[in-house]
């Protein structure tokens, strides 16, 4: 059975190579023909990991400590993407630094006996403050490589290293990368102060972008990377900013009114879509890069807020209280169409268009709690992803479409979670005192 | 009905008007009393006469309190009429951005002190409570707040002296979480620009 699952790797493999391009092709041909990784729900049957310690290739005096780092950072990297079971170390009956790390030195009967189904090995080497890393990974199963990678650098660089080899392992097995190398940006609040953080996927390498007295809210990650547009009460009603990260780069977008939920147009014509009262009215508007009204998107009297676009621009999914009360709808770009998705419920707002481009995560609220949900871009499919934890808002798809990032009060303050797109492996994102609220992804980061 | 109230809270000030004016005058009396005492002791001194002047000076003197007593409460009231209207914020049911009768009624009130304040620009701040998403509380907050104004463009108030701000769910009064909160929280709050 598991030969047979494996062989259906291979062939899925082989589609991936044959198609070649990354991304949403791939992923959409993954989702319709492997199994090995269930794609409609990859997260409830884990594939089982062993990952025992790197074993080290020179001298073990100088490169233990970096090994068992290594170990854990992989370790950690994997189980951080819920596709994973990581078998406890206590049960493997083979140590590396006995064995060796190539398929002839291993005995795959030691690790199908514990259940794993991978094993990677890695092999350390580090002169001077120079780190080499040889990783492989095995189906335990068949007695064969997978593949193998070289990594080469500084030992700073070890986190970089191990996590672009988890982007690597995850894109062959599932067709979907990205995560490893991406931020997130969300608002954190404390004793009366807004500030702009980023951090890692992981919720390391906290970085404070922004401190400010003022209501700070809605940060969108350009899709080049280098950007945050968010709304900022600094001038003393909401306007929005767009600041470069890491530079000066920075201008205002101030129309009468309220100038609120900026969402980037995906692509690299740098335009904007955000809700403006300039008219009046709350509307969605298009603004070119310099931040000037390129075109009115909505039309229709009250309340339209919160857009998002489908990977490909050709859509917008925003919410609207045309119907009575607020629930999202989904606009054509180019014939203008709007049609309306949610119908249970009465309030769903804040959708969030997968990178796959085939879903829409929302909050959905009832008795006065919100909760996650995805649904279908045609209407079907709807599933909820929370219950019973307070109040679940603000959801945010990974770049690689295989996780969510939410904010959470099941434990009194706001704070964030992270789940799979099954809604399983709910857990806190970052541990900080004070709120935070209203995290959004980055793309993928090539270079950082 | 609101003719009526607006009389019999016209009747009421004038009672507590004309009992604090009693009272300020009691203790005029008081006052004057005093010196009267002393008069008693200086009468057989040539200084009689002034005495008796005093008292007329008083008399003047008591006119022009009297008119700066006035003027006192006429300020009084100015203060009491723009505390009430900085003060009595206008309620909003829960996602509802349309006016209450009773939000009308509050808003009338606040047509007629602009009328008498050309001269004040204000601030039309439109609130939310924490139920909702920030986003959509957000535009909720800008549209309460527009709802105010058009109630007071359409009464005749010039539009160029009202400006609307939303802070959706950001700034409440009531930080608990339960429906007195909350209703507390979904509110139209006016301030001086």
């Amino acid at each position: 059975m598991h030969l047979n699952r494996f062989s259906r790797i291979i062939l899925m493999l082989c589609i991936i190579l044959l198609f070649g391009q990354p991304g949403f092709t791939t992923a959409a041909v993954a989702a319709t023909q492997y199994d090995y990784i269930n794609i409609s729900n990859p997260f409830l049957n884990k594939i089982p990991v062993a990952v025992p310690v790197f074993k080290c290739m020179s001298d073990p005096g100088t490169e233990a400590e970096d090994a068992e780092t290594a170990t854990q950072l992989l370790t950690a990297g994997l189980d951080f993407t819920g596709y994973f079971k990581l078998i406890d170390r206590g049960a493997f009956l083979e140590n590396l630094q006995e064995k060796g790390i190539v398929a002839k030195a291993l005995n795959f009967g030691n690790w199908t006996g514990i259940g794993a189904e991978l094993l990677v090995t890695g092999g350390i080497w580090k002169v001077n403050d120079t780190v080499r890393l040889e990783l492989r990974v095995f189906d335990t199963f068949k007695g064969e490589m997978l593949f193998g990678k070289r990594y080469g650098g500084s030992a700073d660089d070890l986190r970089r290293m191990i996590h672009r080899f988890c982007d690597e392992l995850v894109y062959r097995l599932t067709g979907r990368r990205g995560l490893f190398s991406s931020r997130l940006v969300f608002i954190g609040k404390n004793e009366g102060k807004s500030s702009i953080y980023t951090c890692e996927f992981d919720g390391q390498d906290l970085k404070q972008v922004v401190q400010s007295d003022a209501i700070t809210l809605f940060p969108a990650w350009s899709p080049d990377g280098r950007l945050i547009a968010y709304t900022s009460y600094a001038r003393g009603r909401p306007e929005i900013i767009v600041k470069e990260l890491g530079g000066n780069e920075s201008r205002r977008i101030a129309f009468e009114g309220i100038n609120i939920t900026p969402t980037w147009v995906p692509g690299k014509s740098g335009k904007l879509a955000a809700t403006l009262s300039t008219s009046g009215d709350e509307e969605i508007y298009l603004l070119t890069r310099s931040g000037k009204i390129d075109k009115r998107l909505t039309d229709s009297w009250g309340i339209d807020v919160s857009p998002t676009f489908s990977p490909d621009g050709r859509q917008m999914a925003f919410v609207s209280k045309r119907a009575g009360s607020p629930q999202i709808y989904i606009k054509d770009m180019e014939t203008g169409d709007i049609q309306r998705l949610t119908f249970e419920g009465s309030y769903n707002t804040e959708p969030d268009w997968s990178p796959e481009g085939d879903r829409i995560a929302y909050s959905g609220m009832n008795n006065g709690h919100a909760d996650i949900f995805l649904i279908g871009t045609d209407g079907q499919g709807r599933e909820q992803l929370t219950r019973d934890s307070g109040s679940n808002e603000s959801p945010a798809w990974s770049p690689d479409g295989s996780l969510i990032v939410f904010s959470s009060t099941r434990t009194g303050s706001t704070k964030l979670y992270v789940m799979t797109a099954s809604g399983t492996d709910q857990r806190q994102l970052v541990h900080m005192t004070g709120e935070q609220i209203l995290p959004d992804w980055s793309p993928a980061l090539t270079s950082d | 009905m609101k003719h009526q109230r607006l009389r019999l809270g016209f009747g009421l000030l004038l009672l507590i008007v004309s009992f604090v004016f009693v009272v300020s005058c009691a203790k005029h009396q008081d006052v004057l009393q005093t010196p009267g005492g002393d008069a008693a002791e200086v009468a057989e001194t040539p200084e009689h006469k002034a005495a008796e002047q005093a008292g007329e000076m008083t008399e003047e003197e008591l006119a022009a309190q009297k008119e700066a007593a006035q003027r006192r409460q006429q300020a009084e009231r100015a203060r009491a009429a723009k505390e009430e209207f900085l003060d009595e914020n206008v309620y909003f049911g829960f996602d509802d951005s349309t006016l209450t009768r009773k939000a009308r009624q509050i808003l009338a009130q606040k047509v007629d002190w602009l009328r008498s304040n050309p001269s004040v620009d204000v601030v039309i701040e439109g609130h939310c409570d924490e139920r909702g998403t920030k986003e959509y509380n957000m535009a909720l907050g800008q549209r309460r707040a527009q709802s105010i104004k058009n109630f007071l463009v359409n009464a005749g108030i010039d539009p160029d002296r009202l400006e609307t701000i939303s802070y959706g769910e950001e700034r409440p009064v009531d930080p608990r979480h339960n429906e007195m909160a909350w209703a507390k929280n979904r509110r139209g709050h006016f301030r001086i620009k």
